[in-house]
């Protein structure tokens, strides 16, 4: 078991829901990244770590403006394993590399594992890489105890999304809503039903992440899945300089 | 026959893309499937490509240049098509697959415009909601076609993000594709993006190369020594390739854009310059920089001002099939100049790189046959060149 999947399992043991909180490293700068990281540890289960890329096509305008902020810090794969190696000093807060493909084909598949292992990295994202084509990663994810998180989509239907929960070693990451990430005031209507479905199809935590950026988000979603990733609410707070505290605070009064 | 079943053109191409897509590229691939063998569907098209679109069109011997050149040149004459590029080619095939799938919206993205235009013709033609994603300097330097579009019925949506080209016309393409699944096909113009698209405008556009293959036999009776042909995403030239590739003693040369020169980082020529990686939704030659971020690129023409290319060209590339070289922002106007002034022909920039390539190896085609394909007439281009 690594570290994800212990506190996936711990949480599960104590009926707690998972909240995942995504910053895009080096947004606004390096330091700020490991400082919010250490703050927001207590208020959340999992980091998700973004890899800046300059192509970012299932990201929406809140994304894109803070991986292009961060490519202007230039900031690449080295200065975000630094950022893991940094903050493992301080805590065990599961982290999951979430990023495009080039860049980390660009480093080498082998060396990114290999690096992430050595730094204290527990799972990867990649969320332009579909099922088909992603034995390879899958294999050298398994190598190197990393665990591999798959996308399932409400447009993937149901036979599909099952095929696709069984290759996740950690959790499955459902999108909310047909479209890119960003915060929205509604989900999709079609999101519970696949939710209710889903679970009738694997024993692996579903969490819910696009869009997710208000407490009705959670209470009307809670019962269906095991977690939420907020991503764009987030780093538009970063960008107003506004307490993530509160608003994690305020948005799982809930739960 | 390439590509494999998995999408792939040796370690070239594939499916990367989000999941939110997938779903509807398999549907778009096994649809694809059907009507390739479904003889209505290739009557219908036929017929639009004869009576709207101008097919066949002619393959014209330029005498005046062969004579500069002491050899045979033709020209593939794709510029004389219905909204004077190659580009209506694949938007007719593609538009009628969409309208057959029921979907009720196009989008498209464009950096000439070429493309933008021939999608936002056929949409009116057909009757379905179409939307073109431009990139902002493209709309500036492409202006007469942004109008031309906006007559035709279409919404043009200059795209700010990047470097306000080609790619990130592509990127919101897909953005708004990954939002608009259900009713929306996205009508991508060159041979790149995910399996099964590289194949699917790859098909569309080999009417270019059949047609000229027929044609050479029938005026020369035998087959051409070299076929020389723009490259950007790639669309006109495997259009032109593909159909001698089992010709081995035809040579083909693809002519990337140079921009400022190889050496000034301010060019196009990714087959040249780039590496493996993955962009689009394809695995291909891709101009980055060392930790996988896409480079700006440059070039006169913006329909050559992209850092990726079709993972049918790398795989030409990598077996050594075609050889891809690169002019320069200057030598494109002279091939501009060169085909205006000595054939009546006013070529596209893009097209007029191909044009300029003569000159660069014009000690080897001392009387070979080379066809040319002149992609698109450059009455869009004229204003910009006056302005510079």
């Amino acid at each position: 078991m690594n570290n994800l999947e212990k506190t996936l399992y711990k949480l599960k043991k104590e009926k707690k829901k998972a909240i995942s909180i995504f910053l895009t490293a080096g947004y606004p700068n390096v330091n700020t990244t490991e400082k919010l990281i250490i703050e927001i540890e207590k208020y959340s289960d999992i980091i998700e770590l973004g890899i800046p890329f300059s192509d970012p096509i299932a990201d929406g305008p809140t994304i894109q403006y803070s991986s292009q902020k961060a490519l202007e810090n230039n900031v690449n794969l080295e200065k975000c394993f630094s950022i893991v190696k940094n903050i493992r000093k301080k805590t065990k807060i599961p982290v999951i590399l979430m990023g495009y493909l080039n860049p980390i084909y660009n480093y080498g598949l082998n060396a990114f594992f290999s690096k992430s292992h050595k730094t204290g990295v527990d799972g990867i994202i990649i969320p332009d890489l579909p099922f088909e084509e992603s034995s390879l990663i899958r294999k050298l994810a398994k190598k190197y105890n990393i665990a591999y998180i798959p996308l399932v989509a409400l447009t993937s239907g149901l036979k599909r999304a099952e095929k696709i929960s069984k290759i996740s070693t950690g959790f499955i990451y459902v999108t909310a809503v047909t479209g890119i990430t960003g915060a929205r005031a509604e989900l999709s209507d079609e999101l519970i039903p696949f939710l209710k479905k889903l679970k009738n199809k694997t024993s692996k935590p579903l969490f819910v992440g696009f869009g997710i950026s208000k407490p009705e988000h959670i209470e009307k979603l809670k019962k269906y899945c095991e977690g939420f990733i907020i991503g764009s609410a987030i780093i538009s707070l970063i960008k107003k300089k506004k307490s993530i505290i509160n608003f994690l605070k305020y948005i799982t009064r809930n739960i | 026959m390439l590509p494999d079943k998995n999408g792939y053109f040796g370690k070239f191409g594939g499916r990367y893309a989000p999941e939110t897509l997938i779903p509807a590229i398999i549907e778009l691939e096994n649809f694809y499937k059907n009507i390739k063998t479904d003889k209505s569907f290739h009557a219908q098209l036929n017929y639009y490509l004869k009576n709207y679109a101008g097919r066949s069109t002619p393959l014209y011997f330029a005498k005046n240049i062969s004579k500069i050149f002491s050899s045979k040149i033709y020209l593939k004459r794709e510029d004389l098509c219905h909204t004077g590029s190659h580009k209506i080619n694949n938007a007719l095939g593609q538009a009628l697959l969409a309208q057959k799938m029921g979907k009720t919206r196009i989008i498209a993205e464009t950096g000439a415009g070429q493309h933008g235009v021939a999608t936002a013709t056929v949409c009116a033609l057909l009757g379905i909601k179409c939307e073109i994603f431009m990139g902002y300097e493209d709309t500036k330097r492409q202006a007469l076609n942004v109008y031309r579009m906006k007559i035709l019925g279409a919404n043009v949506i200059p795209v700010y993000s990047g470097s306000k080209t080609l790619k990130d016309a592509i990127n919101e393409a897909m953005r708004d594709w990954v939002t608009n699944i259900k009713t929306t096909h996205y009508l991508i113009g060159s041979c790149v993006g995910p399996h099964p698209y590289p194949m699917i405008v790859r098909d569309f556009q080999s009417i270019i190369g059949k047609e000229a293959r027929k044609q050479i036999l029938e005026i020369e009776g035998h087959l051409p020594d070299y076929l020389l042909a723009c490259v950007g995403g790639g669309s006109n030239s495997i259009g032109l390739f593909h159909p001698f590739y089992n010709d081995n003693n035809v040579k083909f040369i693809g002519v990337e854009a140079g921009g400022l020169g190889l050496s000034s980082g301010k060019h196009s020529a990714t087959l040249e310059k780039g590496k493996i990686g993955i962009l689009h939704g394809s695995k291909s030659f891709i101009l980055q920089n060392k930790d996988g971020q896409v480079l700006e690129t440059h070039s006169i023409s913006a329909g050559l001002d992209y850092p990726g290319v079709g993972p049918e060209h790398s795989y030409y590339k990598s077996t050594k099939r075609a050889e891809y070289v690169s002019v320069t922002d200057k030598e494109a106007i002279y091939g501009f100049k060169l085909l205006s002034e000595s054939e009546g022909i006013i070529p596209a920039l893009e097209s007029s790189h191909a044009i300029a390539y003569l000159s660069k190896i014009k000690n080897k085609i001392k009387n070979k046959t080379i066809i040319i394909c002149l992609s698109g007439r450059g009455d869009k281009d004229v204003e910009y060149l006056k302005s510079r």
